[in-house]
């Protein structure tokens, strides 16, 4: 579903990814943790295409079209209302206008945007703004997510409310696939089926949840953050 | 070729609704040539040179000033939303945001030098109307060279240092050209003089305009991918 | 031998050439009867322009190769071509006003090699400036690259817009600075004079890559 083979990039002099190569099959929610400046918002972005890496290659099936993405902005244009972003970004994915409109009034009623669906999103408080902005990841029915590090400055209630989405997502038939970039270890633990940890650009771990690697993995990571 | 088209189109399509909400940037453009006319007025001794002679550079003065202004706008919006990852996200062709920005810009200028043209044929005194039509193509044929150009260039020094100082500096000498032929033919129109002396001037323009559109189009990708 | 080192060969030579060209040009050469003695800067002239416009084109071809091939040395020899191409067109634009007053009486005239040369000295200012303004060499890189094209596809358009120019205004002056009929003996300085110039450019470009590379090395 995903995939990265020996994928090595570097910033001018300064290196980023170093050698990551693994598979997340169909089904799958792999959680990767790291500490700062890892590396892991460099892999998402090359294996959204954002990046072409020095060496290695990286893909998702389905092209770029099936990647639902959230990263640390918004992506929403703060003049447009709720409804217009959706639009435009329905549109440039080429969702055809019949399916986009009934898919915006199924996510207006599953993410509960109706109250503010007409308003400029600029207007719209941070929880508010993530849900729009997760309506936006999902307009044009992706079978990959791509989220990275989307729980930050969340508080508790949107916090949760985000997590059930993911799970929503990832439960909602085979042929899905998710990667979670998180500081978040409990959020991320709970959601994940692999556990993944990324360390100067290293993938130095990577085991599916339940084994006992990977909740040793979970104990020493949980105990390094604290 | 029509995808790329179609989603340009859309690209347009949201720009210009995102300048229609905002106004601020067609309110300020046309503020902005109305003071560069007016003070092209009092700049000059109406009894010492005749105002038909300086008639055709101060219109394209003017408009040039009004759009090196404008274009820096362009991808300012996009980076102030930092919708631009969303948009290379997404599966559509890198050269369709160029062509979008393109045709956005382009309209916006127009836009400006329709405000802008009867305010210098009143502010001027200089008989318009009867050449109008050639005129207007005249005006369509050297904007989509300017913005052809400066859109590209426009996207180059977004993310450096002092923007709004570097694009002007860069984009200048491009813009020379085209100023001289639309200079030139301006003021066959103006005082009645058949066309074909200035044909040659025409001949340059289109292939200015097919030449950097194109070239800007196939170079484009290289200023937005990693 | 390095590079370094073998630029600095190939510069000094030039250099020697270039004073053997101008020993030749003042006392060798017959002097011009209608320009005197003034016209002999038309050697220094003529082909500083001309390495100006090697230099900007082979910014553009090095730009193309780059985008292509993502070689980082087709990107160092475009910077270094972009620098003493400026310096070059420098040379030009302070000895053509120095020509143009004995002659013409006027320091700058619009003739269409200082025009030329004018253009692309903004056009290096331009790229210079753009570098200098991007941290990250890759990006750096990319969008010089961009630049470099852009400025090499503008000289023809140049050449028209002041071709066309001058036909509609002729110029009052009827002593062009590029006399087509030269003697032979004249010619032959001219040619020389391309030749050193075109070995100043090799030689220049030459120990600004070596040095490019060095730094890169370093930093």
């Amino acid at each position: 579903m995903l995939w990265a083979e020996g994928v090595r990039h570097s910033f001018g002099a300064v290196p980023a990814l170093e050698d990551v190569t693994f598979t997340l099959p169909a089904g799958h929610t792999l959680a990767l943790f790291g500490p700062n400046g890892a590396g892991k918002t460099t892999l998402l972005k090359v294996l959204a295409g954002l990046i072409r890496p020095r060496a290695g290659r990286a893909g998702v099936a389905g092209g770029r079209g099936a990647i639902g993405w959230i990263g640390h902005q918004s992506l929403l244009y703060g003049q447009l209302t709720v409804r217009e972003n959706l639009r435009f970004w329905g549109a440039l994915y080429r969702v055809r206008p019949e399916v986009r409109e009934s898919r915006l009034a199924t996510l207006a009623g599953r993410l509960d945007l109706g109250p503010f669906l007409d308003r400029r999103v600029a207007t719209l408080s941070r929880g508010q703004g993530q849900r729009a902005a997760v309506a936006r990841a999902l307009i044009h029915d992706p079978t990959v997510l791509l989220l990275d590090e989307p729980f930050t400055g969340l508080d508790r209630v949107a916090a949760s409310e985000l997590s059930e989405l993911v799970r929503g997502f990832a439960g909602a038939g085979d042929g899905r696939a998710t990667i979670l970039v998180t500081h978040n270890v409990d959020e991320g633990t709970d959601l994940a089926t692999d556990i993944g940890i990324l360390k100067a650009g290293r993938l130095v771990e990577l085991a599916p949840r339940g084994t006992r690697t990977a909740r040793e993995v979970g104990e020493r990571y949980r105990r390094a953050v604290s | 070729m029509g995808g790329l088209l179609r989603d340009a189109w859309v690209l347009a399509r949201k720009d210009l609704a995102l300048e229609v909400r905002t106004r601020t940037g067609i309110v300020s453009a046309v503020v902005f040539t109305a003071l560069v006319l007016t003070v092209f007025n009092f700049g000059r001794d109406p009894t010492a040179v005749a105002v038909i002679d300086l008639a055709p550079s101060i219109l394209w003065v003017t408009f040039t000033f009004a759009g090196v202004l404008s274009l820096n706008r362009a991808f300012q919006l996009e980076l102030e939303n930092q919708a631009l990852e969303g948009l290379l996200v997404s599966p559509i062709d890198r050269r369709s945001l160029y062509l979008g920005k393109l045709c956005a810009n382009l309209v916006f200028l127009l836009l400006v030098e329709a405000v802008g043209l009867p305010m210098f044929a009143l502010f001027f005194n200089v008989a318009v109307l009867k050449v109008l039509l050639p005129l207007a193509g005249l005006i369509v044929l050297a904007t989509v060279g300017f913005v052809a150009v400066g859109t590209l260039l426009s996207a180059l020094v977004i993310r450096v240092r002092f923007a709004e100082l570097m694009l002007p500096v860069l984009l200048l000498p491009f813009l020379i050209p085209p100023l001289i032929g639309a200079v030139q033919v301006t003021a066959r129109l103006f005082s009645g003089r058949p066309l074909s002396e200035v044909v040659g001037w025409l001949k340059l323009l289109l292939a200015y305009d097919i030449v950097f559109v194109s070239l800007a189009t196939l170079l484009f990708p290289a200023t937005v991918d990693e | 031998m390095t590079l370094q080192s073998r630029g600095r060969w190939i510069t000094a030579s030039g250099l020697l050439f270039l004073a053997a060209v101008y020993v030749r040009a003042i006392w060798f050469t017959p002097v011009e009867r209608l320009q005197g003695g003034a016209q002999k800067i038309f050697y220094l002239h003529a082909p500083a322009a001309w390495s100006t416009l090697l230099a900007m084109g082979l910014v553009g071809v090095a730009s193309i190769l780059y985008l292509l091939m993502k070689d980082e040395r087709f990107d160092r020899f475009a910077a270094a071509s972009a620098e003493v191409g400026t310096a070059f067109a420098c040379v030009m634009l302070t000895t053509g006003p120095l020509w143009a007053k004995p002659i013409w009486g006027t320091w700058w005239t619009w003739d269409a090699r200082l025009t030329l040369t004018l253009f692309l000295f903004f056009l290096f200012i331009g790229y210079q400036l753009l570098r200098g303004a991007i941290a990250e060499p890759g990006t750096r890189a990319r969008f010089s690259a961009v630049l470099g094209i852009f400025g090499m596809v503008l000289v023809p358009f140049i050449h028209l817009s002041v071709y066309l120019f001058r036909t509609l205004h002729p110029q009052p002056i009827v002593l062009k600075p590029s006399a087509p009929s030269l003697p032979d003996s004249m010619l032959l300085t001219l040619l020389l004079s391309f030749l050193a110039f075109t070995m100043l450019y090799v030689g220049f470009v030459t120990q600004r890559y070596a040095l490019g590379g060095a730094q890169s090395h370093v930093g």
